[in-house]
């Protein structure tokens, strides 16, 4: 049996950019000893036929996400805002047909 | 204990279509279920790259050493993929790795099959492949997310596998009577084995209802087998290929293709560990990971010089 511990280089998630102008999405992770051999992990990973134009990684443990168990409370403030949609208002008739 | 109400919501989730995201609450059975399956994946993806890697310093052409240099890449980028999604479920990849290596973890008995022409190259890009779509395409709307994603990436780089193995074997029906019968003869010995890839039939796959249920699979064993032999027959026939059962026919009543008895008890046997690679397929990994283990090192000693550099400068 080998170490598990050689195989400790830490995890790095990938977000690529498709076309310049998109925004970057996650694409998934890859290991790496340093940023600079993430970067070449996730493009060697991740974009081998022209996927990315950009590349960011980012160590996992430096990312913070809500949890499911907030899902209700934490958008909940967004629920009760309809006033925040252009369906919430009304326009003269003759103006709507042309937008 | 999982209470009866927090299951019948997440079956509920998984009626609606909803997909399931790694923090989600999941049973853990459906954990542990996934990572068996997406595991065994990653393992396959990464075994798969022997018999073929045995062929490209000899493939004929520099055009076909690249084209099979790039498709092996793909296959270790395919098992990179699944052993990331796998990950997200709360399990290390060193970890997934051990199990491969040196513990109980299987992968596909397809890659225990010796290579030994370089038509075999041409058969398993066609039938190999080929039965590996099939079983993606469907994965690709798997009920957990990361699994899903990971597979409609695969799907995209899986149709170049096939087709080059087929444009291939489409040249060589056309060639010298030699080169037909050496295609004819991987043919031959590829059909049986990769109608099992779809695993056993449905009344002895215990697994498969709960997958089912859950939506990790979407068809059964026997439903992917049939629609692969389906479109073979067509396939075959197209460029002047036989396939090794007298037993095939069309059936008018269910428009789908009857095919003989799969020979299980190979199957099982190379299961087993008793078919002809299997032995050294694992050897072979074993010595990779063992002698990629001062590179490891050295990455980690680097990357600890630098961050000490790093500390110092500021
Ligand atoms: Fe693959
Ligand atoms: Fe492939």
């Amino acid at each position: 049996m080998t170490d598990n511990n050689n195989d400790n280089w830490p995890l790095w998630e990938v977000f690529t950019q498709p076309k310049s102008g998109k925004p970057h999405e996650h694409a998934g992770s890859v290991h790496a000893a340093d940023k600079e051999m993430a970067l070449q992990n996730a493009r060697d990973t991740y974009a081998r036929r022209n996927e990315g134009v950009s590349i960011w990684v980012v160590k996992s443990k430096h990312i913070t996400a809500s949890t499911p168990e907030d899902m209700g409370p934490f958008f909940d403030p967004a629920n009760d805002k309809p006033y925040r949609h252009p369906q919430f208002y009304s326009v003269p008739r003759a103006v709507k047909k042309r937008s | 204990m999982e209470n009866q109400e927090k299951l019948d919501e997440f079956q509920a989730r998984i009626d609606a279509g909803e997909k399931i995201e790694p923090k989600d609450w999941m049973p853990e059975r459906y954990r542990q279920q996934l990572i068996r399956m997406m595991s065994q994946h990653a393992h396959s993806e990464i075994v798969g790259m022997l018999p073929e890697g045995n062929w490209i310093e000899r493939a004929p052409s520099l055009k076909r050493k690249l084209v099979l240099l790039a498709k092996v890449q793909d296959e270790a980028g395919h098992g990179l993929y699944l052993y990331s999604a796998t990950e997200t479920l709360g399990i290390d990849r060193s970890e997934l790795v051990d199990q491969y290596l040196y513990g109980s973890a299987k992968y596909s008995s397809i890659f225990n099959y010796p290579t030994m022409t370089y038509a075999d190259i041409c058969a398993i890009g066609w039938l190999v492949d080929g039965a590996a779509i099939v079983n993606q395409t469907m994965l690709a709307r798997s009920s957990y997310g990361p699994y899903s994603r990971a597979n409609v990436r695969i799907c995209k780089e899986e149709s170049f596998h096939k087709k080059q193995g087929y444009e291939m074997l489409a040249k060589m029906a056309d060639g010298t009577p030699e080169q037909q019968k050496m295609a004819q003869d991987s043919v031959n010995r590829w059909w049986w084995p990769s109608l099992m890839m779809f695993g056993p039939h449905d009344s002895d796959s215990p697994n498969s209802a709960e997958l089912i249920k859950w939506q990790v699979k979407l068809k059964t064993n026997d439903e992917l087998r049939q629609h692969f032999v389906d479109r073979m027959v067509m396939e075959a026939e197209a460029i002047g290929m036989e396939l090794p059962d007298p037993d095939l026919e069309y059936n008018e009543e269910t428009g789908h293709w009857d095919f003989g008895d799969i020979p299980w008890d190979e199957f099982w046997n190379v299961v087993k560990g008793n078919g002809v690679m299997n032995r050294k397929r694992i050897k072979d990994r074993r010595a990779a990971h063992e002698n990629g283990e001062w590179v490891r090192e050295a990455a980690n000693a680097y990357a600890r010089k630098k961050k000490l550099q790093q500390e110092k400068a500021s």
